[in-house]
C-alpha cells in the first residue's frame, strides 16, 4: 500500500515532536521542589503531567499529519469544500439582498434576549461581546483600514470608561450625557497622541502607542486624588430609558422603568436593556465603517495602508489621513468605554492592561484585516468562547493561547480576510478583459 | 553627590539586564522585521530554569555555589535555547510569507501560551531563591552614605560586559555572523548567494533566547524572587530599549539599555517609584519624535 510508509513516517514525527516538546515542558512540569525544613528542598515527581502532555502533543500532532496526507486528508477537503461551496452559497445570496440578511441578522440578535432557554449570565456575556465587536471596529479602521499599528488601543477605552465615572463622580451627569462627550474626549486623545507620532513608521510606531497605553493607566492607577487609584470609581449608575431608571429604587425626583409600565421589578431587564443598547451602538458602529470604508477617506485610508509614498503622490494630504484615524478610531474606543463603566458599574484601571490591547488587536487581525464582518466574527469568538469554557479554569487562557498561534498558521490572513472593492465596470468592458486575460494565458503557455 | 553615585550603580544593573533582553529583539527585528512578543516569557523562563537548577543541585548535594551557579547558568541558558529554537519553529516559520501582523498575533499568543503554562506547572506565587552571594564591595564604608555594590550587580555587569563584547565578535567574524548580517541586509540575496536562512533564523533564535536566559537568572539571582509575570514588563522595557538605541543594532542595544536602566534609577531615586515607567515611556517618546531611528539606527532609506 502506497499509505504506509507515509504513516510510518507520520508516526515517527510525532513521536519525535513529542518527546522533544516533553523533554523541554519536564524542568518546568516533571517535579516540585518542596522546600525542606533545612535549606535542602526535597524532590518530587510529577511524571503523570508529564506523561499527559507528551500523549497529548503525540496524538494531536499525529492527527495533524494524518488529516495533512492522503485518504483522510482528502476525504476531510471534500467534506469541507463541499461545506464551503453551500457557505459561500448562502454568502453569496446573502450579499445579493445585504440589508435583508443584516435585518435579519439583528433581529435574531434583538429577540436573542427574549428567547425562553437564555440566562442572565448569556445576555450579560453577550453584551460584554457587544462592546469587544465595537472596540474591535474601531481598531480596525485605525489597524485595518489605515494600516496603522496601535498597541495601546486600550487607553482610549480607559479614557471613555473614566470618563463617564468621573463625569458622574464630579459633576453627576447622567450616561447619555455623558456618552457623546466620552467619544469627543477618546477622539481627542487620538487626536493628541496621533500629532507628535506623526513622523514614526511601523513598529516604531507600535512601541510609542504602547507606552502611551501604560502611561495612562499608570497615572490612573497613581492619581489618587482624582481617580481614586487603584481602588476605581464604585457605584457608577446604570443607563436610564428616557428618564426611567433601571434599578429598584428611584433616586431622588425619578421614576424607575418596572413603576411606569406596571411590570413586576426584575434584574433582567436592566440587562436586556444594557443588551439592545450596546447591540444599537454596534448597528451604528458597523453602518459608520462601512459608510467610510466607502468613502473618500476610507479609500485615502487603504491607499495609505498600501503604499505612503504613493499615496502622498497622488495628492493626498497623509497627515490629515493618519489624524482621522487616529480621531475616530479612539472615538469608538471612547463610546465603548463609556457602555463598559456603565455595565460594570465601576471602573479601576486593572480593566486597561495591555492584553486588553493585544486582545483587541487579535480580534482584528484574527478576523481578517478590514473586514467588518471578520472583526465582528473574532469579536463574538475571542468573547464567548472563553466563557464557554468556563470549567477549564486555569487552561482556558493556555487553550486560548493555543488556538491563536494555530488559527494563525493556518489561516495567516484571519478568518473572513476583507475583499478588495472591484469598481464595476461594464459589462462589454469585462467581457473584452476576459478574452484579453485569456489569450495572455495562451502566450504564456506557449 | 554620593547617592547618585549610588543610583548610577544601580542604573547601570538594571540597564546591563535590558541590555542582555534587548539583544533577542533587537536581532530578530532586524531579520525578520517583527516583534518577537514572546522574548519576555523566554526570559522569564530562564529565571525559572535557572532557580529550579539551583535547587536541584542542592537535593542532589552540590554544596559549591560556585559550581551549582555555573551548573544553572548552563542549563538555563541551554534550555532556554532550545526553547526559542522550537518557539520560532512552532509560531513563525510557517508565518514567513504571511501579512506582516500575523507573526505579531502568533507571538502574543505565544507570550500568552507561557505565561499561562508556567503559571499552571509552578504556580502562581513567588519563587524565591536564597541569597547564593551574600555581600558585596562597600566603597568608602565610614561616610555618611557608603556606596553598596553587590557581588551579583558586578557579576552581572562584568558578564553583561564580557558578553556583548564576545557577541560583537561573534557577528564580526564567524560565518553564522555574516549569515546573519547578510540575511539582515537582503533576505532574498543571501538566500541566492547560499546562505541557509530558515538555519540562520533558528540560530538567530537561539543565541537572543541564551541571552535572555543569562539575564533571567542573574536577575533572579539580584532580586532572589521570580514570577511567572516577570517577562511581560522586562520584555517591554527591553524592546524599548533596542528601540530607543536604534533597533537592528547590536551596541543601540547596549547603549539604550543602559539609558534606559539609568532613567529608570534616577527617576525613581529622586521623582518618584511609581511614575518611573512615565517616564521611561515619556523619553522614548521623545527620543523617537526627534530621531525617529533610535540612537544609533541607521536613517530609514525610503526606495521607490
Amino acid at each position: 500500500m502506497a499509505g504506509r510508509p507515509s504513516r510510518c513516517r507520520a508516526l515517527a514525527t510525532a513521536l519525535r515532536d513529542a518527546l522533544w516538546l516533553g523533554l523541554l515542558a519536564s524542568p518546568l512540569v516533571a517535579f516540585d521542589l518542596v522546600p525542606g525544613y533545612e535549606r535542602q528542598p526535597r524532590l518530587h515527581w510529577q511524571l503523570d503531567d508529564l506523561g499527559i502532555i507528551v500523549a497529548g502533543v503525540f496524538l494531536a500532532r499525529l492527527a495533524v499529519l494524518v488529516a495533512g496526507c492522503h485518504h483522510l486528508g482528502l476525504r476531510l477537503s471534500q467534506l469541507t469544500s463541499h461545506g464551503r461551496q453551500r457557505l459561500a452559497r448562502a454568502w453569496q445570496q446573502g450579499r445579493r439582498w445585504p440589508a435583508l440578511t443584516l435585518t435579519v441578522l439583528f433581529g435574531l440578535a434583538a429577540a436573542f434576549p427574549f428567547a425562553p432557554f437564555v440566562s442572565r449570565t448569556a445576555i450579560d456575556v453577550a453584551t460584554l461581546a457587544g462592546i469587544y465587536v465595537v472596540l474591535g471596529l474601531g481598531l480596525n479602521i485605525v489597524v485595518g483600514l489605515a494600516g496603522l499599528l496601535d498597541l495601546g488601543y486600550v487607553a482610549f477605552y480607559a479614557v471613555g470608561a473614566y470618563g463617564y465615572g468621573l463625569l458622574y463622580q464630579y459633576c453627576d451627569w447622567s450616561f447619555w450625557m455623558a456618552l457623546p462627550v466620552c467619544g469627543l474626549a477618546a477622539g481627542l486623545a487620538g487626536l493628541v497622541l496621533g500629532f507628535p507620532v506623526l513622523r514614526l513608521k511601523g513598529d516604531y510606531l507600535a512601541i510609542v502607542t504602547l507606552g502611551f497605553g501604560e502611561i495612562i493607566r499608570i497615572v490612573l492607577n497613581n492619581w489618587d486624588s482624582l481617580t481614586n487609584g487603584p481602588n476605581g470609581i464604585m457605584g457608577i449608575p446604570r443607563p436610564s430609558l428616557f428618564g426611567l431608571e433601571m434599578s429598584r429604587v428611584a433616586r431622588d425626583g425619578g421614576h424607575t422603568f418596572h413603576q411606569f409600565f406596571g411590570l413586576d421589578y426584575d434584574a433582567g431587564h436592566r440587562l436586556i436593556f444594557l443588551y439592545l443598547l450596546v447591540l444599537g451602538l454596534m448597528a451604528g458602529t458597523m453602518l459608520v465603517v462601512e459608510r467610510l470604508k466607502e468613502s473618500r477617506l476610507g479609500r485615502a485610508w487603504v491607499a495609505m495602508r498600501e503604499d505612503e509614498i504613493a499615496c502622498a503622490a497622488m495628492g493626498i494630504d497623509t497627515t490629515l489621513t493618519k489624524l482621522a484615524a487616529f480621531g475616530l478610531g479612539a472615538a469608538w474606543a471612547g463610546l465603548a468605554g463609556a457602555v463598559y463603566a456603565a455595565r460594570q458599574g465601576f471602573v479601576n484601571p486593572e480593566s486597561f492592561t495591555f492584553i486588553e490591547s493585544a486582545t483587541i488587536l487579535a480580534i482584528v487581525v484574527l478576523g481578517g484585516m478590514g473586514s467588518t464582518a471578520g472583526v465582528t466574527c473574532a469579536a463574538l469568538a475571542v468573547v464567548i468562547i472563553p466563557e464557554l469554557v468556563r470549567e477549564l479554569a486555569g487552561f482556558r487562557m493556555l487553550i486560548f493561547a493555543a488556538v491563536m498561534v494555530g488559527l494563525m498558521i493556518v489561516k495567516p490572513e484571519g478568518l473572513l480576510p476583507a475583499r478588495r472593492r472591484i469598481y464595476d465596470l461594464h459589462p462589454d468592458d469585462r467581457r473584452s478583459l476576459e478574452q484579453d486575460r485569456q489569450s495572455l494565458a495562451e502566450v504564456h503557455r506557449q | 553627590m554620593l547617592y547618585f553615585v549610588q543610583q548610577l550603580a544601580n542604573g547601570i544593573t538594571l540597564g546591563s539586564i535590558y541590555a542582555l533582553i534587548a539583544i533577542g529583539y533587537t536581532l530578530v527585528y532586524g531579520i525578520l522585521g517583527m516583534i518577537n512578543f514572546a522574548h519576555g516569557e523566554i526570559y522569564m523562563i530562564g529565571a525559572y530554569l535557572g532557580i529550579i537548577t539551583i535547587g536541584l543541585a542542592a537535593v542532589f548535594g552540590i554544596s559549591s555555589t560556585p559550581v551549582a551557579l555555573f551548573l544553572a547558568l548552563l542549563v538555563a541558558v541551554v534550555v532556554t535555547a532550545a526553547y526559542g529554537w522550537t518557539m520560532e519553529r512552532i509560531a513563525y516559520r510557517p508565518l514567513r510569507r504571511a501579512p506582516r501582523l500575523s507573526p505579531l498575533i502568533s507571538a502574543i499568543g505565544m507570550s500568552l501560551f507561557f505565561q499561562n503554562a508556567v503559571q499552571l506547572a509552578q504556580g502562581a506565587k513567588d519563587l524565591a531563591l536564597p541569597p547564593l552571594l551574600p555581600g558585596g564591595f562597600v566603597f568608602l564604608a565610614d561616610s555618611r552614605l557608603p556606596i553598596q555594590v553587590s557581588y551579583v550587580q558586578a557579576i552581572l555587569v562584568a558578564v553583561t560586559v564580557t558578553v556583548m563584547a564576545g557577541l560583537g565578535l561573534f557577528i564580526r567574524l564567524t560565518r553564522t555572523g555574516m549569515a546573519m548580517r547578510a540575511l539582515e541586509q537582503d533576505q532574498v540575496m543571501a538566500a541566492l548567494l547560499g546562505v541557509d536562512v530558515d538555519r540562520t533564523i533558528g540560530q538567530t533564535f537561539i543565541l537572543g533566547s541564551a541571552l535572555a536566559a543569562l539575564a533571567g537568572v542573574l536577575v533572579s539571582l539580584h532580586y532572589g524572587l521570580v514570577n511567572f509575570s516577570i517577562g511581560f514588563l522586562a520584555g517591554i522595557k527591553a524592546f524599548t530599549a533596542a528601540v530607543l538605541g536604534g533597533i537592528g543594532s547590536v551596541p543601540g542595544a547596549m547603549l539604550g539599555g543602559v539609558f534606559l536602566g539609568l532613567i529608570e534609577a534616577m527617576t525613581s531615586a529622586y521623582l518618584s517609584t511609581e511614575l518611573k515607567d512615565v517616564f521611561s515611556f515619556g523619553i522614548l517618546a521623545l527620543v523617537l519624535i526627534v530621531r525617529p531611528t533610535g540612537i544609533l539606527g541607521r536613517p530609514h532609506m525610503e526606495k521607490v
